[in-house]
């Protein structure tokens, strides 16, 4: 039997001839006709017009027919709602059948058909099979709840199926278990604040035991479910990865992926000294080198992950600098990927090995991969000083072979290598000059220009072979006419002499003949510059450049915590966050590393404490964030007024090339204020401060520019306070109080993210009329209420409702009942949001209880955070 | 989670189309055409983002198979997924080819249906699937109650991998010790990187479910019973002879728990052909060849070159299918070779000298001599010395790995580990085996 034969029919008149064999009495002729129109369905033929009569074919005890009819109805019923009706009752009675199979065909297919009147039958049937006694219908059905979501997502939440799919978290079958999950998963994706997957010690216990059990795919979900979930403590967080870890064995590489993204983001909050930890650390090496002998397209998701691993965590994989050396039969997306990696790892100890392979790759054959090879010699000799002569000097062997594009990308970077090393391998000049005719590239012509210009007292013929690009000078690309303009200029005020008709001539040219604004606009400053102050032009034009730095292509710190935290998925292969390719609303929250708590004071993140205690769903108890409500401390002699929490380390001086930031918030009459302390602990004086706010939540934004009044001369401290408002564009952050800042100095552009106490947001005209707070407190829904404890606190009442009033938390009534004070309190957020509160007080204990109820239910997250 | 999946001829024509999430339309199917198969340029990545559209891809001979999503799914697993999807229809069909997939399109629909559901792979398991999508509908109606619960059971449950009931007159279990090693170096003689990637392949036809034990001579193993108080005499003896494992993988069979916390390999078997686990060693590989080479440039247009092989095992092993390739350079105009065993040919389009021999003995030696002759050329370009590479095949394990038992245990069935015939075979091959000259 050849069904090959059913792609090929292409004469006309054919739907006819197929309506007259569906309805042909032979059974045979029946399957035969119903293939030929599942062939043409495939190669992409209309065959919609013929829909009643497949779908009179449905009824058969024939089970292939069936199938291939419920294959034509997922791809037509769309388009034929009224008619998809027919199969209705197909679909119910088999949803009844004693054979599971044909239950669960029946309820995965009914899941597909993607109509309003049919999802509405489907509810029963479903509700049915969640509940059936079989495990393979139950697993189906688990599924079904995520098809019907996606058509109808009311609908789910009203015929209570989710609390059933939750239930199925704890089936006895791990395949069902499963499924679930990743149902439960993708349903949670679209109602980001919903509390759906309940994450907490005990389900997380089941998942951990489902783990062990299921199929490779299974554990695929499971552990891509457990990587969103946030441990208490580093006690939790070390006892998941134990029960991880053994998955790195797994044949499957995505399993082997995923478990890693677990490992990566749960160590974070292990202590630093824990034996464990380091253990941790070398197990995670073998499993990343063994992926690299996977087929090369899983290999490809490998090194892009290995990319972000190692910019993470360096130190995992620094001794395995050799496998990722290139074979000679990588596929290319293979081999472009590994000389990436290798260029991270090199360092002092490998770097002659390394050098030695990069050799060898410059002379292949792919000219994508040879660039590339060449630009990494360069980046070697910047990263690692001890080679930079080796490396240049292999970049002079790479030019005299004389291949066009090895020359002009060894031009490129040796460019780059006069920047990091100025004055010490200018004796190569003369090598590359002779290569000037040869360059073609826009890019390698602006480097060798850009030689010249800053060497020009040293090439005596400088002025000629400047010349000599100025007669093509409306044919060259942008980037190499301001090169040329900027060169010109820079011989000028070396030898302004002879070169009085060079530097008019290009002036003309770049602000009368050029109609490119940013060419004529840098013509016209030098031409002022030039003819006022000529001593005053040397002094921009020649002045020193800082410079440059090892790393220009390390990924974003942010950028890279939340590409972790994607570690397997598409977001890592494509080092983008998900809301970058990702249409709609999935995929767009961002994910964020837990940080680890307590432990070592000097823990340098710069977060306090309270940064991480946010609760992530909607009644979990706030463990902590009150802790500094009543300032245990012994703060009470203090004098009333807004708490201002000490300056945390915002932005170390390792990051900051030498600037470091200590910072804290304050309210200080009505106006939050940014409170910083910054220190120069570089070489070299620092200027041009500027300061820009991410958007945030309650749409913090500066006032005003940054004011440093002075340049900030080496080992100098200055304050600097930064009035604050809130008219900036909102964003939701998480945690919601986060706020990422970006700092710019005259060396570059800093970021950082901070974290501001939410009592900063309280306004001063937050007390509310008792009449309103006993209306409104009734009037919030049950579901924006959380409640929560504070322990060890040594207040009375009456002390703490006087410490919360100086945070703009108003006691509005205070009752005494049963030897509990209970204080009723508001608080309004500056983006006109109230949160009222309960604090009962037990006399004579040190517990305080707290409920909060807010008007908006969004915010039901705030803790009521506010420093005393 | 995955939207779709294609599988398209090398002409770019669909065979097979199954669409799983709305967000994918009919478009999708000829953008991928348009963009990857009919790309004037080489494909320079297995993922392809075409208009907020991820593609993945894989080829088989010359059948694309892609896979379409318009979310962050787990990219990993889209190609292990579509790695497996091979291999099931391997095992349904043999041959992954046009024609194949043409003849069996209602087949591999039925298990698109089954394997991916909404885009969530499901049981892929073709022992598995192969008990309830037969391609004989009729025969599925005849099932019994008890055969029905006995496959959902099967398919859902925790050995996926294995059907109930299987039963061999003889109870059988080969097992093949595969290792490819891998060289590189320098013309002295100084290894500069080696290791060796392994695989335990097995073929069990046993009956009922048998629990089985696998044990190498794993060093944390042998260490850990050296320490329950062996006598010193065993302890030097297998001391020397177990190996450090850097690393291994398992089969989804192997209960990797117990393999983290005992090191001990346990697991139900599938039946037949499985890949039961891989690994990859770097200590103390026995290399099977030694290369010695020796080129000397004779003025401008001459260049002689001598190579000596040693054989580094035991005198009673015999290596096969030995192949030694010298490159030559681009401007070689003639070659006389002389060499004491084997066959040695110029192969001008390889650019290089093929030295074969067939068998050779451990212990032993062998070398070939030739005279290269050089047109003289102007080019400045030296001639950048390619390494000298190797194939042979020998009958043991570079990595030193032994097995050292595999016991079957079936409680419910009468058959004890001591009837089932057993077969362990070793092979070591070369990987990329390379002396620089």
């Amino acid at each position: 039997m050849t069904d090959s034969k059913y792609f090929t029919t292409t004469k006309k008149g054919e739907i006819f001839e197929l309506k007259a064999e569906l309805n042909s009495d032979k059974k045979e002729k029946k399957k035969e006709a119903v293939k030929k129109v599942i062939a043409s369905m495939t190669v992409g033929k209309d065959v919609s017009a013929l829909f009643p009569d497949v779908v009179n074919c449905m009824q058969t005890d024939n089970l292939e027919l069936k199938k291939l009819v419920y294959l034509y109805l997922m791809n037509y019923a769309k388009s034929q709602p009224d008619m998809a009706i027919m199969a209705v009752n197909t679909f119910v009675k088999d949803c009844e059948d004693p054979n599971p199979l044909i239950r669960a065909l029946a309820v995965r297919t009914m899941g597909c058909i993607r109509v309003d009147k049919i999802t509405e039958y489907l509810c029963e049937p479903l509700r049915k099979c969640l509940k059936d006694e079989d495990p393979y219908v139950r697993k189906t059905a688990a599924v079904c709840v995520a098809k019907l979501h996606d058509i109808n997502a009311q609908l789910v939440e009203d015929q209570g199926f989710l609390d059933t799919l939750k239930d199925l978290i704890s089936d006895s079958n791990p395949m069902v278990v499963a499924n679930a999950v990743a149902a439960l998963s993708e349903i949670a994706e679209s109602h980001p604040n919903s509390n759906l997957l309940d994450l907490n010690p005990q389900s997380i216990n089941k998942l951990l035991t489902a783990l062990n059990e299921c199929t490779e795919w299974g554990q695929i979900f499971i552990l891509d479910c457990l990587a969103n979930y946030t441990p208490r403590d580093d006690r939790e967080s070390q006892s998941i990865c134990e029960r991880v870890t053994p998955r790195l064995s797994h044949a499957n590489s995505a399993v082997v992926l995923s478990a890693v993204k677990v490992l990566m983001k749960f160590m974070e909050m292990l202590p630093k000294d824990l034996d464990y930890y380091g253990t941790l650390l070398k197990k995670l090496a073998p499993p990343l080198v063994t992926l690299l002998s996977a087929e090369p397209e899983l290999q490809y998701v490998a090194l892009r992950n290995i990319n972000l691993i190692v910019q993470k965590r360096p130190e995992i994989l620094k001794h395995e600098m050799k496998v990722f050396f290139v074979k000679y039969n990588d596929p290319i997306y293979v081999k472009l990927e590994k000389l990436d990696i290798m260029i991270r790892l090199a360092s002092q100890a490998n770097i002659a090995q390394v050098l030695a392979e990069l050799k060898e790759y410059a002379t292949e054959v792919d000219v994508d991969f040879v660039r590339k090879a060449v630009r990494a010699i360069g980046r070697c000799a910047i990263k690692v000083e001890q080679s930079a002569e080796r490396c240049v000097s292999t970049l002079l062997d790479l030019i005299q072979t004389k291949v066009n594009y090895v020359v002009q990308e060894a031009i490129v970077v040796i460019k780059d290598i006069f920047r990091k090393y100025p004055n010490k391998y200018e004796s190569v000049i003369a090598t590359l000059c002779e290569n000037l005719d040869s360059l073609d590239e826009p890019e390698a012509r602006a480097a060798m220009i850009w030689i010249v210009g800053e060497y020009a007292e040293r090439i005596d013929n400088a002025d000629e072979l400047l010349e000599s690009f100025l007669e093509g000078f409306h044919d060259e690309s942008t980037q190499v006419q301001l090169q040329l303009l900027t060169a010109i200029v820079k011989l000028f005020l070396k030898k302004p002499t002879e070169t009085q008709e060079l530097v008019q001539q290009v002036l003309s040219l770049a602000t009368q003949d050029s109609d490119n604004p940013d060419l004529r606009d840098r013509g016209y400053i030098y031409w002022r510059l030039l003819s006022t102050d000529p001593v005053a032009a040397k002094e921009v034009v020649l002045a020193e450049k800082p410079l440059i730095s090892e790393e220009t292509d390390l990924i974003e710190p942010t950028l890279l915590e939340e590409l972790i935290c994607h570690i397997g998925t598409l977001a890592s292969v494509y080092h983008k966050p998900p809301s970058a390719f990702v249409e709609g609303s999935r995929g767009v929250q961002h994910k964020r590393i837990p940080i680890h708590i307590g432990g070592s004071p000097s823990m340098g993140s710069g977060f306090g404490a309270p940064a991480a205690v946010m609760p992530s769903s909607l009644n979990a108890p706030v463990g902590g964030g009150l802790g500094d409500l009543f300032d245990l401390g012994g703060g009470v002699g203090m004098p009333m007024g807004t708490f201002v929490p000490p300056k945390t380390l915002w932005l170390p001086a390792m990051k900051g090339k030498g600037l470091e930031i200590m910072g804290t918030f304050a309210r200080r009459a009505g106006v939050i204020q940014m409170e910083m302390t910054l220190t120069n602990k570089a070489m070299s004086v620092m200027t041009d401060f500027a300061i820009q706010f991410n958007r945030n939540s309650f749409g913090l934004a500066p006032a005003g520019p940054l004011q440093v009044p002075t340049p900030l001369s080496p080992n100098q401290t200055i304050d600097v306070s930064l009035p604050l408002n809130n008219g900036g564009p909102v964003m939701k952050m998480e945690p919601l109080n986060n706020l990422q800042v970006a700092v710019k100095n005259n060396i570059d552009v800093f970021y950082f993210s901070c974290q501001y106490p939410i009592s900063m947001l309280f306004v001063e005209d937050g007390k509310m009329d008792r009449q309103v707070f006993l209306a409104t407190w009734k009037d919030i829904p049950n579901e924006n209420e959380a409640q929560f404890q504070i322990n060890d606190c040594h207040l009375n009442s009456d002390a703490a409702s006087n410490k919360l009033q100086g945070s703009n938390v108003f006691t509005i009534a205070k009752r005494t009942v049963e030897g509990q004070d209970m204080l009723y309190q508001s608080m309004k957020l500056t983006n006109g949001i109230c949160v009222l509160t309960e604090l009962r007080v037990q006399t004579g204990s040190p517990t305080y209880t707290v409920s909060d109820r807010h008007t908006h239910a969004l915010w039901v997250m705030i803790p009521a955070r506010a420093g005393v | 989670m995955i939207g779709g999946l294609f599988i398209y001829n090398h002409k770019g024509e669909v065979l097979i189309s199954r669409v799983y999430r709305d967000d994918i339309g009919r478009n999708a199917v000829d953008a991928f055409r348009v963009n990857v198969i009919h790309a004037r340029q080489q494909v320079r990545s297995p993922v392809t983002n075409i208009a907020r559209t991820s593609f993945f891809h894989v080829k088989r001979s010359n059948i694309w198979l892609a896979a379409v999503t318009k979310q962050n799914v787990n990219a990993a697993m889209v190609f292990e997924f579509l790695y497996k999807m091979c291999d099931v229809m391997t095992a349904y069909f043999s041959k992954i080819s046009e024609e194949n997939i043409k003849n069996n399109f209602v087949l591999i629909y039925e298990l698109l249906d089954e394997i991916l559901d909404f885009g969530y792979p499901q049981n892929s398991e073709s022992g598995a699937l192969k008990t309830f999508i037969t391609q004989q509908g009729i025969k599925s109606q005849h099932h019994s109650k008890d055969e029905q619960s006995q496959i959902t059971s099967q398919v859902t449950g925790q050995i996926g991998w294995r059907r109930e009931g299987i039963k061999y007159r003889r109870n059988e279990l080969f097992l093949d010790v595969l290792e490819s090693v891998n060289l590189l170096m320098s013309p002295q003689g100084q290894v500069l990187s080696a290791h060796v990637s392994g695989r335990v392949v097995m073929k069990s036809y046993l009956s009922g479910m048998p629990e089985c034990k696998f044990g190498m001579n794993d060093k944390i193993v042998i260490d850990k019973q050296q320490g329950k108080g062996a006598t010193s005499d065993d302890s030097a003896k297998s001391g020397k002879q177990s190996i450090a494992i850097d690393d291994c993988t398992f089969h989804q069979c192997v209960r990797l728990s117990k393999f983290d916390s005992e090191r001990s390999i346990s697991f139900i078997p599938p039946d037949g052909d499985y890949e039961l686990m891989r690994y990859r060693t770097t200590k103390d590989i026995i290399l099977p060849f030694r290369v010695i080479p020796l080129v000397r440039e004779v003025g401008r247009t001459k260049l002689e070159v001598k190579v000596v092989i040693k054989s580094n095992f035991k005198a009673s092993l015999l290596a096969q299918k030995i192949e030694v390739r010298i490159p030559t350079p681009l401007n070689t105009s003639g070659v006389q070779v002389i060499c004491m065993k084997g066959k040695a040919k110029y192969k001008a389009s390889d650019n290089a000298i093929v030295w074969k021999i067939k068998r050779m003995a451990g212990m032993k030696e062998s070398q070939i001599s030739a005279e290269i002759e050089l047109l003289p050329t102007n080019e400045k370009k030296k001639w950048t010395r390619p390494p000298i590479s190797m194939n042979f095949e020998v009958p043991f394990a570079p990595s030193g790995l032994k097995v050292r038992y595999l016991k079957v245990f079936e409680s419910k069935l009468n058959y004890s580990d001591h009837d089932v015939i057993k077969w362990v075979r070793y092979i070591g091959r070369s990987g990329i085996y390379e002396t620089r000259c």
